[in-house]
């Protein structure tokens, strides 16, 4: 069993605008991309060209149909990937201690040269958020790419999660959710951002912004006065020409 | 810190060195930083500086490091040795090659240009392939637009001088309400998503108009789920409310449209439907300050959109009166056309008078002021902040072309084309018809051919036809069949020499495009021609060239391979010439540079073409001693002279690297470029911003920066005249005539005003018997077949389902696991199905592309891609089915040849589980070795 460090005032991690997300896997590209050239062990992919291709990713988007009682039915997308939780499982469960919360920002790492491979964190997470590397042998996920936020040899602009950095509708913010005063803060207070699975009482620091209501444009009525004719026919729409022609500046009439 | 807590670099070091280029992972071209380690690529983000992506980049872009790498690349040039389609190849080298190639293709130079046929996919170097096969003298160039969206962009170029995408864009940053019809996921690809991300962080609205709520439209406030083929007249049906309530921008009309411009409107005239005109042949107006006649652009004039005019008998209208006339007929009624669109009446009102809301009552105003071409001042800059943006979705059918130009009316009757939060056109655009060259295609063997090739007809007089009145081109572009086919037919190129309709070619050449799988309509019977062979036993296509980076379908079908780059070991120019980067605020162009060398025996195309040019001493490509000119795409990009001042490169000219626009040759051009990361911007000064078309300010810019050489201000063309002359003619008038069989249908077609008519493969394929639609969409994180072969892609998008709507899914029983027998008049597949309740009830889609032929692309015949992945063309002929008249009619667009892939109806039927999607082609073999099995990318230590 590992311990958690007592909560941090610092808490490191990603608020995700559902109503923004498009599903287009920028964000889980980028992060195969930098989470293979950098912190661990590469994410490998076994049957890369054959049958049944199958790698790993520390982010994923899930797509969901959603049938409203009336109306159209809705597509969300959900990306998802390690939320940090407060009270991480994942940890707790850990024999080795290789799982474990970082004190100073709450993100959730696994020291790999410690990580036996025995998979106990990935059943303990209710997320699914962890994936054992086939060739390494070693968990890996989500590390809120702890090797860019604090980078000195990026750009400061450039510190944050490669999939923040990556999202094209800009669906995915990065930011101190410990603090109240934090633009992600604001933004969770905002939108009525929420916790993913809040009954496994993981506390997860991660939020998700839900969808705007959809397909809710007025009906007709409300709207008519926009419509409202000024003429039926060919004949009577020149008729209102002429009379709105001459309410125009530039003319002589 | 807990004691136990192990000890991070925070700060490793990133890479050695960053080279900064273009993005080629499909058509968008953001830029990219390419980090590099140990002289290897280490990882690929996006550019902030770039004007296209500001930093951000999808996943096909995210994953260029496996395209990169990919083990489906080719190797060294491939000499067909087995039969045609056997995928039997030697590698040869490179001056074999060339020798060979100039051994086939100098004779025809010589005594018969025209049987060279070079078209090419979805290169982004059009206007140097063209400026070579100019050279070569063959009137057969064209690039894939005919496949593609050429419907979209010539509606929008005779319309308004562009539309969307390279065109123009929402104005992201002002509009209120934006409204998206039939895009399928890319076009633009990140901009797209950036500018929607931008609306919804303001709260602004987005309505998406698709048969298929997925990706953007999933995420669109308002989805308009529309019955496929149907969009102009759910367009029509709003131009008609909106213009039965008045809620149309008059000011805006009468100014900067052709509404106000006098009609001869006496049916027995020559001159009826044309415009009236002064003896500079300028259209004319009634000038509110006199009540008299007067040129659109005189100074001054303010036009009457409503007074008549009569001179000697004849009644003249202004345009406006026609549109009135027609869009106020209650055949255009909502109620009229509710159950067609599958959308009520009730809904089509709503939107409608949305519309109308926040273009009249949520107009901004911009303090701004700016000058008319009239001399106008005008102190402000006054927005209808409503925003429309469309694609293939709207494009690909046979009425597309008449779809497009009655959205563009739609937008302009709004007054929201170049006004804030509207839609804006993006330097060098906007670009009038009448401004782009006409078609060349007369042949002169052994020299040049007369000009351009492609360009935009103004009437009968400027389509490519020989004496006898047959096409000149093997496409049959710019023909009675399609007059107004602005991007050639590349989809009818193999079908057309195949039948030596209308002439037999030699050589067939292309560059990145699979003709033989995903881009042509009819595979199987594509197959066949390619390999059929008359009663000598020779080939019906005597010769084929073909250049791709990577073991594409295509490559089996060719005599000789040119392998290509990929796209970090070659140089590009993203041209103003062509096809560049800009943005509306913004004239902006790119490179591509070698930011790795290639370690493999292959070449970048375009420099081959310049060896190649220089070989069979093609104008352009020689220097006056005959010798080689350019010796490699490089040189060209930094020597060639287009006109004065200008070349393929717009920015850092001058041998200082300080002229903007127009300049002398920088032989540094091309490293200033790198330096400044890959790309050249201009803005776009404020008080030239908008109004484009109308604004000295931007048309006194535009000639400085070398778009045009004098001002051309112009108004948009509601009215499009060259649409009356071509229907004149089908009505008799005229010398150049159509042939009888295509009458009829060009006086329906070629209406000058906008408006609907059913796809033609409803008058072919029988609606009852066919009553479902099927459709493709390109999925964002895959480009056509470039994908597949991506080993992080694929596990995104391997698998492409049939995706059923609940009623289709409930009435034949589909649970899980089912699959379906998919028929259309031509051809049926058998298919995985899956439900998508968020659908239009008749139709069925699938991803594009990801289908793929066993042997393909390096992958192991058992990928799924192989085994279960399907494309929907084998449903689809280049053809329409025979309905007794004697006639193959094209299935393309008669106006632009648009291929019409969107038309298609199927029906469909539980099947049993075959062991693959059916039809099963044999494998084909691959002249490059299958990759490895599983990958661990690192690169750095």
């Amino acid at each position: 069993m590992t311990q958690l460090p007592p909560p941090s005032a610092k808490k490191l991690g990603l608020v995700i605008d559902l109503d923004t997300c498009v599903g287009c896997h920028a964000c889980v590209v980028s992060c195969k991309g930098w989470n293979t050239e950098n912190y661990g062990a590469p994410l490998s992919d076994q049957n890369a060209y054959g049958a049944d291709p199958s790698g790993t990713f520390l982010n994923r988007v899930h797509s969901y149909e959603v049938q409203p009682a009336a109306g159209e039915a809705q597509l969300i997308h959900f990306p998802k990937s390690c939320l940090h939780c407060e009270d991480a499982p994942c940890v707790t469960v850990c024999p080795t201690g290789a799982s474990y919360k970082r004190a100073e920002d709450g993100i959730v790492l696994v020291n790999e040269s410690d990580c036996i491979g025995c998979g106990l964190c990935a059943w303990a997470c209710p997320y699914g958020a962890r994936e054992l590397d086939a060739k390494e042998g070693v968990m890996k996920k989500c590390t809120l790419c702890v090797d860019r936020i604090y980078n000195e040899n990026l750009p400061e602009e450039d510190r944050q999660p490669a999939c923040v950095r990556t999202c094209p509708a800009g669906a995915r913010h990065f930011g101190d959710l410990g603090d109240a005063d934090s633009d992600v803060s604001k933004l969770v207070a905002e939108r009525g951002g929420f916790d993913l699975m809040p009954e496994q009482g993981t506390k997860p620091v991660n939020k998700y912004l839900p969808p705007r209501p959809k397909d809710e444009m007025p009906e007709f009525d409300v709207l008519a006065p926009y419509l409202e004719p000024i003429a039926s026919d060919g004949k009577g729409f020149v008729g209102w020409l002429d009379k709105a022609l001459s309410s125009l500046p530039g003319g002589a009439k | 810190m807990s004691l136990d807590q192990p000890q991070l670099d925070t700060s490793p070091k990133v890479s050695d060195e960053v080279r900064k280029t273009t993005c080629y992972m499909c058509a968008c071209r953001c830029g990219i930083n390419v980090h590099m380690k140990d002289g290897k690529v280490a990882y690929i983000e996006g550019n902030k500086d770039h004007p296209v992506n500001q930093g951000v980049l999808c996943a096909k872009g995210s994953a260029g490091i496996m395209q990169h790498n990919a083990p489906s690349r080719l190797r060294a040039p491939l000499k067909r040795v087995g039969e045609r389609g056997s995928g039997e190849f030697e590698e040869i080298s490179w001056e074999e090659t060339l020798t060979l190639a100039t051994e086939w293709l100098a004779p025809i130079r010589e005594k018969a240009p025209e049987k060279l046929a070079f078209f090419t996919g979805r290169d982004q170097s059009q206007s140097f392939t063209s400026f070579w096969a100019q050279g070569f003298g063959t009137p057969n160039y064209a690039a894939h637009g005919g496949f593609c969206s050429v419907n979209m962009a010539a509606a929008g170029i005779y319309t308004m001088g562009g539309a969307f995408w390279e065109f123009g864009q929402p104005d992201w940053d002002h509009t209120k309400l934006f409204m998206l019809f039939g895009v399928a996921e890319d076009h633009d690809s990140n901009p797209i998503k950036m500018g929607i991300g931008k609306l919804k962080a303001r709260g602004a609205r987005m309505i998406g108009v698709n048969p298929i709520r997925t990706g953007y439209n999933a995420v669109a406030d308002d989805w308009v789920g529309i019955t496929p083929g149907t969009d102009g007249l759910f367009i029509l049906a709003m131009v008609h409310c909106l213009m039965k309530a008045g809620k149309i921008d008059l000011d805006y009309l009468a100014r900067f449209t052709n509404a106000s411009v006098l009609v001869n409107e006496d049916p027995k005239s020559e001159q009826f439907g044309l415009f009236l005109r002064d003896e500079d042949g300028q259209p004319q107006v009634i000038d509110r300050r006199t009540g008299d006649l007067a040129p659109w652009n005189g100074q001054g004039v303010e036009p009457d959109l409503a007074a008549t005019y009569r001179a000697k008998g004849v009644t003249h209208r202004p345009v406006f009166h026609q549109m009135a006339d027609r869009y106020l007929s209650e055949d255009y009624a909502p109620e009229a056309v509710a159950e067609r669109c599958g959308i009520s009446a009730q809904r089509i009102r709503a939107i409608a008078a949305d519309l109308a809301r926040v273009a009249f009552n949520e107009a901004i105003e911009l303090d701004r002021p700016w000058t008319d071409f009239r001399g106008k001042k005008h102190d402000k800059m006054i927005g209808r902040p409503v925003s429309f943006h469309a694609m293939r979705g709207i494009s690909a059918h046979s009425n597309g072309f008449q779809t497009c130009r009655a959205l563009h009316v739609l937008q302009i009757l709004l007054g929201s084309v170049e006004v804030p939060g509207g839609m804006r056109f993006k330097p060098p655009y906007p670009k009038p018809a009448t401004a782009h060259p006409k078609p060349h295609g007369k042949v002169t063997p052994g020299a040049a051919l007369d000009g351009p090739h492609l360009g935009y007809t103004q009437g009968p007089e400027d389509l490519l036809l020989d004496a006898e009145g047959n096409p000149t081109r093997i496409d049959k572009a710019y023909s009675w069949e399609n007059p107004m086919s602005a991007h050639g037919l590349m989809h009818m190129v193999i079908s057309n020499a195949h039948a030596g309709v209308p002439y037999k070619i030699d050589t067939l050449f292309m560059y990145m495009a699979n003709m033989s799988w995903n881009s042509s309509m009819n595979v199987g019977g594509v197959h066949k021609m390619l390999t059929d062979k008359d009663e000598n036993g020779d080939y019906v296509i005597p010769k084929i060239i073909y250049s791709d980076a990577y073991s594409s379908e295509m490559v089996a079908y060719a005599d000789l391979i040119l392998p290509d780059t990929t796209y970090l070991e070659r140089h590009d120019c993203i041209s103003l010439l062509d096809r560049p980067i800009c943005e509306a605020d913004g004239v902006a162009d790119a490179i591509r540079w070698p930011v790795v060398e290639p370690d493999r025996d292959v070449r970048g195309f375009q420099s081959v073409l310049c060896d190649l040019g220089a070989r069979l001493g093609l104008p352009g490509f020689v220097n006056e001693d005959g010798s080689q000119k350019y010796a490699d795409y490089a040189d060209y990009i930094t020597n060639h002279i287009r006109r004065p001042g200008v070349g393929p490169l717009a920015g850092f000219r001058n041998a200082d690297g300080t002229g903007k626009g127009r300049g002398e040759v920088n032989p540094d051009q091309i490293q200033n470029y790198i330096d400044n990361g890959g790309f050249w911007i201009e803005h776009v000064p404020e008080n030239a911003a908008y109004y484009k078309p109308f604004s000295m300010e931007y048309q006194d810019w535009a000639v400085k920066m070398g778009f045009y050489d004098v001002v051309q201000p112009y108004i948009f063309q509601l009215y499009v005249e060259p649409l009356r002359k071509f229907q004149a003619a089908a009505e008799g008038i005229g010398t150049r005539q159509p042939p009888e069989h295509l009458r009829e249908r060009l006086k329906l077609t070629m209406d000058p005003l906008p408006f609907w008519y059913p796809p033609l493969e409803d008058g072919h394929a029988d609606p009852v018997e066919y009553p479902i639609h099927a459709l493709t969409q390109r999925p964002m994180a895959m480009y056509h077949s470039w994908g597949t072969q991506n080993a992080w892609l694929r596990q995104i998008h391997g698998h492409n389902p049939l995706y059923v709507p609940t009623k289709i899914w409930e009435a034949n029983g589909f649970q899980e696991g089912d699959w379906a027998c998919v028929s259309s008049v031509h051809g049926s597949i058998t298919v995985p199905v899956a439900h998508q309740a968020s659908l239009n009830p008749n139709t069925v889609w699938t991803w594009n592309a990801i289908g793929k032929r066993k042997g393909a692309w390096a992958l192991d015949e058992k990928a799924p891609e192989a085994t279960k992945g399907f494309l929907l063309n084998h449903l689809i002929h280049e053809l329409l089915p025979p309905k007794g008249d004697g006639l193959r009619w094209a299935n393309s667009d008669p106006i632009t040849g648009q291929a019409a892939w969107f038309d298609l109806r199927v029906k469909i039927e539980k099947s049993a589980v075959p062991n693959e999607a059916q039809p099963v082609m044999p494998a084909i073999k691959s002249p490059v070795p299958k990759g490895p099995k599983n990958l661990a990318w690192k690169v750095g230590k």
